[in-house]
């Protein structure tokens, strides 16, 4: 096996793109300033589609809802976590014992991955799923234990809301038995750029390299990637 | 009576929880957990009033009302407020599982059915290809072409048939009832089109295709709410050199392309049964899409896929000789279908991007069209079937007499091919079910239908990515105040398969015109291909877990990671793989590349579906089986892998990649 160094493949295919190059019909702008998570005025008409699309998304899947982070700062999940960021999302709890303190640490050898990366390109952010007893001294606590460097924060919120962010990123069960045994939560990794509307997920235990991969792929998504068969 | 969305009769006990739960609501809008200004803060109520479908704060609660005709095909339920009245002919599935709100209402079978064009060659390609990755003109391969390194002459560089695809994104209609929509599609220099053109290939014939990138550069932000534009495009069960695959770990974006060389040769033309392989194990019904790791589901669901047919001196496409099956284009006729969901307020295509099970639309489309009609004439047709999910099941049954005074009836019709592989003899069935990148190849005899319309009709009931429901289970009604999406409100005695009519009548067929020359065969005069032997040994049985773990999905308890190879098989080996899902609820449709399989049997029994019983790239996995695999892996070298083709499952790790090599090994858990 010779792998051909990701590096020196994409020196040699950025060097001589193909020529000329068919432009999409849409030449879209990013979304203004104005943040519909809070209040819009603008007529969907008025929208391209483009704008129409993050709108949907944002409406259906990020709901401007207040949040606390480890330092006790209050902030909105929407406006201050999520606009114009590649964020990495995971829910945990102070006392689980089965999967969170193995997705936390995953994500601790993620972050010393990506390095510096983390908090400047790419926000990592962790939610407890138990609102109601992880009291902002806890999640720090809990957070200190892992090491989670600068730029991984650690939220807790009104138990109401916390759930509605959950479900609105889709991490719960069909099974409602199921979805309400938090032993059983889901311990994916939502991962998004999002004003580029690209969003996906992976295993929180997947292996910790290809995490970090997958994450700085999102953050550069014009790269090309190949190795050898 | 109490009846839910589904028109089903629910117990008092259930109807009231329902009610509760649409009570709920209100007071959570009136007065609970947030105040109305709070909701509309949150992004969770559009201005028109209209409640966001998420959060498990149903919309559909409100307009539940006792159903006074719930088994007729003309009865629509589960209305969201604002959206209007979807009463499109035929599709009873106005539930859209995954908390969404159902599409706007279009009409059926007043499109033509799309067929798509065979795809142009070119006479060359500039720069010609190169055995080696042409890097310095963009492309992005992983390796030299294997063909011409067996036989230079026989498979060379620049082979005699070319393609030049460039992916492209373009405005198509799916419906009169619709806005235009911008997706992602194939431009073989005739124009952008999806599905793609078909491949008309030939056995003994190499040949290449240059997939270039032209898709919108990310960075632009020109994104239509989903879709990758970083491709990586897979022959689907191509006996397919590791380098010309399509592997989902080898993606390009805008400006690179790929140059894909298919040797359209036998597997064992280099190992077993040199120089040509055994014609039993000839393929015809082959598709490609786009593979992108963890964004497989949006980029096809955008548009990226198309048929490929294989033809060889039997299966000729000419209904005067060989196998006389129905002539390719005119009576052999390409099937893609897939689900999709539409905004209710502007019926754009949506996808929804955060869902782990599984997606299911509730429009059906053929060839990329929603509910379209056929003209056909009353005579023999071979047609191709297609489900390119994402996630959904289907139980086809030819329907007549929809609308008419009697009942609708069920005709019978002639099973010809397993995942485009033709059995050993055509079988009649009443119906068949395939699962997502399924295909099966049918004969439909018209002749005595001259005048009259029938249908398609998927009648398997599947309500959310899981999987088909089970065969008339018994599903308890669960219980959850505060969530009465479709996916919950299944009642008990749901059964497998809805009644002849009350299912989704996808495909109109209208037998018209006068009887016209037939000059194939009818099936039950036909034989084809004879099953090759599964009774070598094997040099090793592999086992391969199909689970969920705290909601990720998994192999063997691992994930997908495309630098991790999970195991060697040795090239030109024989071996059993073993596939478990002990999850008790969901299906999985496990496609192995490389190689066809034969299943040997399901929970230690032999199969007996007819489907189940051909040579197969793709296998059901049903809830609490084990599936035992015969497989030869010859040839050809390198990397390939396994994955559930629920592409919702495939993108969230439910894959492992494997290597074949000279030496293999004997890892049986890998």
């Amino acid at each position: 096996m010779h792998d051909i160094s990701r590096r020196k493949f994409l020196s040699l295919s950025a060097a001589a793109p193909l020529a000329p190059l068919v432009a999409g019909p849409l030449a879209a702008g990013v979304l203004g300033s104005t943040a519909f998570g809070t209040t819009s005025t603008s007529p969907a008409a008025a929208l391209t589609m483009s704008e129409k699309a993050r709108r949907r998304i944002q409406q259906q899947h990020l709901p401007n809802i207040p949040l606390i982070n480890h330092e006790g700062k209050r902030v909105l999940f929407y406006d201050d976590l999520i606009k114009d960021k590649a964020v990495a999302l995971n829910f945990f709890f102070a006392n689980c014992d089965e999967i969170c303190p193995l997705v936390t640490a995953n994500l601790a050898r993620v972050q010393k991955l990506l390095g510096n990366q983390v908090g400047r390109d790419i926000h990592m952010y962790s939610f407890t799923l138990k609102p109601e007893e992880d009291t902002v001294s806890a999640i720090r606590q809990y957070r200190e234990k892992h090491g989670a460097g600068p730029g991984w924060t650690f939220f807790t919120a009104k138990p109401g809301d916390m759930e509605m962010i959950r479900k609105a990123i889709g991490f719960s069960y069909p099974d409602p038995a199921i979805d309400g045994d938090k032993t059983q939560h889901i311990g994916n990794i939502r991962y998004g750029n999002e004003p580029l509307m690209l969003w996906s997920a992976c295993p929180g235990m997947a292996h910790a390299q290809w995490i970090a991969e997958t994450l700085e792929w999102m953050v550069h998504p014009e790269q090309n990637r190949v190795q050898a068969p | 009576m109490y009846f839910n969305v589904f028109g089903e009769k629910v117990s008092r006990r259930r109807f009231k929880e329902m009610c509760d739960a649409a009570k709920n609501r209100r007071e959570l809008i009136a007065a609970g957990l947030t105040s109305r200004r709070d909701l509309m803060r949150m992004g969770l109520l559009t201005a028109g009033g209209m409640l966001v479908a998420k959060s498990g704060l149903s919309a559909r609660a409100q307009t539940l009302t006792p159903n006074p005709n719930p088994t007729g095909p003309s009865v629509k339920t589960n209305q969201p407020p604002s959206s209007g009245s979807n009463t499109s002919l035929g599709t009873n599935q106005n539930c859209v599982p995954g908390n969404q709100l159902a599409s706007p209402k279009t009409r059926a079978f007043i499109q033509p059915l799309p067929i798509m064009p065979i795809a142009r060659t070119v006479p060359s390609l500039t720069p010609a290809p190169t055995e080696n990755p042409n890097l310095s003109a963009g492309e992005v391969r992983a390796a030299p072409f294997q063909a011409p390194q067996i036989d230079a002459t026989r498979f060379p560089v620049v082979p005699g048939i070319l393609y030049q695809f460039n992916q492209r994104q373009f405005t198509t209609s799916f419906s009169p009832d619709l806005p235009n929509q911008t997706i992602w599609g194939f431009d073989d220099g005739t124009g952008t089109r999806s599905p793609g053109p078909t491949y008309q290939a030939f056995y003994g014939k190499p040949q290449l295709t240059r997939n270039i990138n032209s898709l919108p550069s990310i960075t632009q932000s020109n994104n239509t709410g989903f879709g990758m534009a970083s491709v990586s495009t897979h022959l689907h069960n191509g006996h397919t050199p590791s380098e010309s695959d399509g592997n989902p770990c080898d993606f390009y974006t805008n400006g690179h392309f790929c140059d894909q060389y298919y040797p359209n040769v036998l597997a064992g033309f280099n190992s077993t049964n040199p120089p040509n392989g055994d014609i039993n194990e000839s393929l015809a019904t082959l598709w490609y899409h786009d593979h992108r790791v963890d964004f497989t589901s949006q980029n096809t669901y955008k548009g990226l896929a198309g048929f490929y047919c294989l033809f060889n001196q039997l299966d000729t496409g000419d209904e005067t000789t060989g196998f006389h099956l129905p002539s390719f284009p005119q009576f052999d006729i390409p099937l893609l279908f897939n689900d999709k969901v539409f905004d209710p307020n502007n019926g754009e295509l949506v996808f929804d991007l955060f869902n782990l099970d599984g997606i299911l639309g509730d429009k059906f489309l053929v060839n990329g069209v929603i509910q379209p009609f056929l003209q056909v004439s009353p005579r023999r047709y071979r047609f191709r079937l297609l489900d390119t999910g994402p996630s959904r099941f289907y139980e086809f049954f030819l329907t007549g007499n929809i609308g008419g005074t009697s009942s609708p009836t069920t005709n019978p019709f002639f099973l010809i091919g397993t995942d485009g592989n033709l059995i050993p003899v055509p079988i009649q069935i009443n119906s068949v079910r395939i699962g997502p990148a399924e295909r099966v190849d049918v004969v439909i005899d018209f002749t005595n239908f001259a005048g009259q319309t029938l249908y398609l009709e998927n009648r398997l009931n599947q309500i959310n990515g899981q999987g088909p429901v089970a065969q008339d289970s018994q599903i308890p009604a669960p219980i959850d105040n505060n969530n009465t999406e479709c996916t919950l409100v299944l009642a008990s005695n749901t059964p497998a398969i809805k009644p002849a009519g009350a299912g989704d009548l996808i495909l109109q067929f209208q037998v018209t015109g006068p009887k016209v020359a037939d000059h194939s065969l009818p099936p039950s005069q036909q034989k084809f291909y004879s099953l090759p032997s599964t009774t070598a040994s094997p040099r090793v049985v592999r086992t391969f877990k199909f689970d969920r773990l705290n909601g990720q999905w998994s192999i063997n308890g691992q994930f997908m990671d495309c630098n991790t190879f999970r195991f060697t098989v040795q090239q030109n080996s024989v071996e059993h793989w073993l596939l478990t899902n002990l999850t008790g609820d969901w299906t999985h449709p496990v496609h192995i590349h490389l190689e066809e399989h034969q299943i040997l049997n399901r929970n230690r029994l032999a199969p007996t579906l007819p489907a189940d019983r051909g040579r197969k790239d793709v296998t059901q996995l049903h809830p609490n089986e084990r599936v035992e695999l015969f497989f030869r892996f010859r040839d050809w070298l390198g990397k390939y892998p396994i994955h559930c083709h629920n592409v919702v499952h495939e993108d969230h790790a439910m894959m492992a990649l494997w290597h074949v090599e000279p030496t293999g090994d004997t890892v049986k858990v890998p």
